[in-house]
């Protein structure tokens, strides 16, 4: 629907707040019939009536007066409305009239400049639509242009491109042409030398024709010879017979056969050997490879590979040795097979071993900022000895391989070449075996040497057992009922004894420090105790229960 | 290294009996016999003119001498000095005369190559062969001497005849695929027959003994092709040399191609040793700091040592005429060593530099560079030493140790032209111009008297 409030159109001079303050209604022209269409109903003058009834009532006629002639005012025309009589309901009419008109003037004005207004605006929208059409056309064109510029600039490369092409090509035809033209002159130099040659000798020969003609007496050709000699094999000569030619073809297809003979076995020979090589070869290959392979899945897996591998050995093997007439199309193409078969596993290992160090060496890389340094070093380190241990392994085999290449064995001598490898084995064997010979023999002797000296211990054992019970019997016979002589007599004893036993341990110390000491110590084993501590007087006595302990 | 004195020779006709015991040289119509280790005159023979040819026969006890101008071949006993014996091929002409291998035939062709007139010594037989192909190589024994293989042309066609040379009966013939056959050669061991068409179609051809065409190898065509071609000793290899400068060696099994040898002008190689000659004019007692002293009674002598060049080394190369027919370009010298191990060449657009190839590696071992063109160079029969000699005063002997220049002490200059090898490999016969010189050889090669110089590779 039609908008009511509309802000009046720039041209006049009202503020937008004055208008705002009055409850006015504006309507555009091109408002006016839907206004019209709204109050279809209501006659056009019962509407403003409706309107003006609002604002100007019997009571505020002064007030309203006072005001309209303020706004008339504000718009520029005369004020002068006033009323008819003072207090009156009523307005003089003229002025209101006139105020009446100008405004209608007014009005009507407004809406002429409104209307130029819209169908100015009117005009320029359209126009703008027009350019913006005209403008997404002419994009629409400039685009299709620069495609097809595109375009050509693709086709002109490529066309730059043929004639590239196109001239080298003709640089190599235009070789080609010359090379030819030289090898034709070549020829044709080679060809007129070898006709004025041959013009030459047909001259000569003319010449010679016609002086044999002119010049009759023929030299005739002869042989003069003191006498003739006999053949260098001393033999005499054959005649020509059937014979002797059928020997003739016998004897060149002898000599032919020969060589053949010859020639085929050492090709034999060679053949044999390299086929024995490649053996030898694959053979190593499979070892290098197997413990390479996760022990559990892999092991399993080479042992059934190895079973058909040396299935497969046997057969090849089996018609090498075979009469050599036989051929072996189908063990050669065997063994080609598994060699090129295991030496693509080899090289992918080496490949992975290869790419695993690599990246091993990408990550480290990689991984720098993240992990703490400590465990990069670690990691580092151990990679590296790993890579050490993979690369001195692959040395060796390849050592070894090439060992097997420059060797050649067979069989026999590769178990005699393994034999040899356990020989170490047994002479390190046969060494410890001797030594464990030498320690036992040692233990021997020296527990012979402990057997001897406790028989030893035994009989002094037994000596002293006696000397005690002769020494016992003494003092039991010597035992007086008074306890002062006892006293004495056992001080006396004492000190008897104590001169005794010294001596006595002073020869005794002369003996086997050991037998003695273990025999006053200990009655029971033959141990030999290293200290040789010989033990005080006291004690002596009271081990031998001579002085009683407590006291 | 011990040099004899200087002989009169003329005609380069100087040559070693078979035995290796007598020296047979030609003196423009004398025939001189001496004895190789003392050199002293043991027989003496005239002939009837001057002489053109002069050979040995295989048990070493006649000389024949061709007198081409003559038509004249006379035979000359070592035994029996008495003993004559002359061929006369009267009007029809002589242009070659040749042994058969078993020393009592002759094998005379005539002008023209008219035909081939065998003169037998033993009986009075005589035999000829019809339509001999006049080319570089028409005739070749087989090494054993129970063949001879002979090129015919017949009706602008080539063929083969193998005779076999006991009672001259023709084995074989057959015809063969070339355009022009230029030459044919036996292998070594008999069997084989390698037969090559002239330069302007590069074809070898093989043939074996009982005349099947083996195998034919023809690298490529259009310009010009076979120039030498030379079997190994052990009838292993076949070396072709061609005007493509290259040297292309085919194996007897299989009769392909298992290599090719290029001769570029600059060399790239460090495994090969180049050895370039060097020439020093130094007066009379200077010092030097190499190793020769100066020996020669000459006011300036023109001294010449090897100097061993760092690579690349470039090699002086003359461009041959294009207008001229059998251009000096191209691989025009092979030859084996005694153990087949290794090749000398020669390409002639290079002619001053000899190639040494070693036959196990396949690859160049050394180059020897000279001051001036090569004119010859033979194997020793026993070990691996190549002798050349470029025309000047100079003997240069190769070996895997080093390379040695030997001045040849004789008053006057003598100027080395070609060199043969007595078959035992202790002495080397020189033939200058019209003089010849013995020169042997020492076991200890280090003889430092003589003005020789050593260049040794590092």
């Amino acid at each position: 629907m039609g908008e009511w409030w509309t802000t009046v159109p720039i041209g006049t001079s009202l503020g937008n707040d004055e208008i705002s303050s009055i409850s006015h209604v504006t309507m555009s022209p091109s408002r006016q019939n839907n206004l019209v269409s709204m109050y279809s109903s209501l006659p056009p003058s019962r509407s403003s009536y409706h309107v003006l009834s609002s604002f100007c009532t019997e009571d505020n006629i002064p007030q309203c007066i006072s005001y309209i002639n303020q706004e008339l005012d504000s718009l520029g025309l005369s004020s002068c409305i006033e009323a008819s009589a003072p207090g009156g309901a009523g307005l003089s009419r003229v002025p209101a009239l006139n105020a009446m008109h100008e405004l209608m003037e007014l009005h009507r004005r407004d809406m002429s400049t409104l209307e130029e207004l819209e169908r100015e605006q009117l005009k320029k929208c359209s126009a703008l639509d027009h350019i913006q059409m005209n403008n997404s056309r002419l994009k629409d064109q400039l685009e299709l242009s620069i495609r097809e510029k595109s375009g050509l600039h693709e086709t002109e490369r490529q066309l730059q491109l043929k004639i590239k092409t196109m001239q080298s090509c003709l640089k190599t035809e235009k070789d080609e042409v010359q090379k030819l033209q030289s090898v034709v002159a070549g020829r044709a130099s080679q060809y007129s030398h070898d006709a004025k040659r041959k013009e030459r000798e047909a001259a000569k020969l003319k010449e010679r024709l016609s002086q044999l003609l002119v010049d009759r007496k023929d030299k005739k050709l002869a042989i003069d010879v003191l006498n003739y000699l006999g053949r260098p094999d001393g033999k005499r000569s054959h005649w020509k017979t059937a014979k002797a030619t059928v020997g003739h073809e016998g004897e060149m297809y002898k000599s032919l056969l020969n060589d053949y003979e010859v020639s085929q076995r050492s090709l034999m020979l060679e053949n044999a050997e390299l086929k024995k090589v490649l053996q030898q070869m694959k053979k190593e290959m499979i070892h290098v490879l197997s413990p390479r392979q996760p022990s559990p899945r892999g092991a399993a897996a080479d042992d059934s590979q190895d079973q058909a591998d040396s299935d497969e050995e046997e057969k090849p093997a089996d018609s090498s040795r075979e009469t050599l007439d036989q051929s072996c199309e189908y063990a050669k193409e065997q063994l080609a097979n598994s060699i090129r078969q295991q030496w693509r596993k080899l090289r992918n290992h080496m490949e992975k071993l290869d790419s695993q160090a690599s990246l091993v060496q990408s990550q480290l890389e990689s991984n720098r900022e993240m992990i703490p340094r400590e465990t990069h070093k670690d990691e580092m380190e151990r990679m590296r000895r790993e890579v050490q241990q993979c690369k001195e392994f692959i040395h060796v085999q390849q050592q070894l391989l090439q060992q097997q290449l420059n060797t050649s064995f067979d069989d026999e001598t590769a178990a005699l070449l393994n034999d040899c490898y356990t020989l170490e084995e047994k002479e390190r064997l046969k060494e410890e075996w001797r030594l464990f010979e030498e320690q036992k023999r040692n233990f021997e002797r020296e527990r012979k040497n402990f057997t001897e000296a406790a028989i030893r211990l035994g009989r002094e054992k037994k000596a002293f057992e006696e000397d005690r019970a002769s020494w016992l019997k003494n003092q039991f016979l010597n035992m007086t009922p008074f306890t002062d002589r006892r006293r004495c007599s056992s001080s006396d004893g004492q000190s008897a004894l104590s001169i005794r036993s010294e001596p006595e341990m002073r020869m005794s110390s002369t003996k086997a420090q050991l037998a003695q000491s273990s025999t006053y110590t200990t009655f029971s084993t033959p141990k030999p105790s290293q200290s040789a501590a010989v033990p005080s007087t006291t004690e002596l006595y009271r081990t031998l229960r001579l002085i009683p302990d407590s006291r | 290294m011990n040099f004899s004195e200087v002989f009169k020779q003329s005609n380069q006709l100087c040559k070693v009996s078979p035995d290796g015991k007598y020296l047979a040289t030609c003196v423009q119509y004398r025939l001189v016999v001496r004895d190789v280790s003392t050199l002293q005159i043991l027989q003496l023979y005239t002939c009837l003119d001057q002489i053109s040819h002069m050979d040995w026969s295989s048990d070493s006890l006649f000389i024949l001498c061709a007198m081409y101008k003559r038509g004249l071949v006379q035979v000359w006993s070592l035994e029996q000095p008495d003993w004559h014996c002359k061929i006369d091929e009267g009007s029809i002409g002589l242009v070659s005369s040749r042994w058969s291998p078993d020393g009592r035939h002759i094998l005379n062709t005539t002008e023209f190559h008219l035909r081939v007139t065998v003169w037998s010594l033993c009986t009075k037989a005589v035999s000829y062969i019809k339509y001999p192909k006049a080319c570089q190589k028409g005739i070749d024994f087989s090494r054993d001497g129970c063949y001879m293989a002979l090129a015919e042309r017949r009706d602008c066609k080539d063929y083969v005849s193998v005779f076999v040379c006991d009672d001259w009966h023709l084995l074989r013939h057959f015809e063969t695929e070339t355009q022009d056959l230029a030459g044919l050669e036996w292998s070594p061991n008999g069997c084989v027959l390698a037969v090559w068409d002239s330069c302007l179609e590069y074809k070898v051809l093989l043939y074996s003994l009982d005349g099947r065409l083996l195998s034919a190898y023809s690298a490529y065509e259009w310009s010009l092709g076979v120039k030498s071609v030379t079997w190994s000793p052990n009838s292993q290899f076949l070396a072709i040399g061609s005007y493509d400068e290259k040297v292309r060696i085919l194996n007897h099994i299989t009769w392909k191609k298992i290599t090719q040898f290029e001769h570029p002008s600059s060399i790239n190689n460090t495994k090969a040793v180049v050895y370039k000659e060097v020439e020093k004019r130094t007066a009379v007692g200077s010092d030097d700091l190499s190793l020769h002293i100066t020996i020669g009674t000459a006011l300036y002598n023109t001294r010449s040592k090897y100097e061993i060049c760092p690579s690349p080394v470039q090699i002086p190369v003359v461009k041959p005429d294009p207008d001229r027919a059998n251009p000096k370009i191209g691989v025009s010298s092979l030859a084996f060593s005694s153990d087949s191990r290794y090749l000398a060449t020669k390409n002639d657009n290079m002619a001053s530099v000899v190639w040494v190839w070693d036959m196990q590696k396949m690859s160049l071992v050394a180059v020897l560079e000279q001051t001036s063109a090569v004119r010859c160079f033979q194997w020793d029969p026993c070990r691996p030493r190549l002798a050349l000699c470029t025309g000047n005063t100079t003997l240069y002997l190769w070996s895997p140790a080093g390379c040695v220049s030997v001045q040849v002490p004789t008053e006057g200059g003598f100027q080395v032209q070609s060199l043969n090898w007595h078959r035992s490999g202790d002495s080397l016969m020189l033939l200058g111009k019209e003089q010849l010189c013995l020169c042997y050889m020492d076991t200890d090669q280090e003889d430092k008297s003589l003005g020789c110089s050593f260049c040794l590779p590092s």
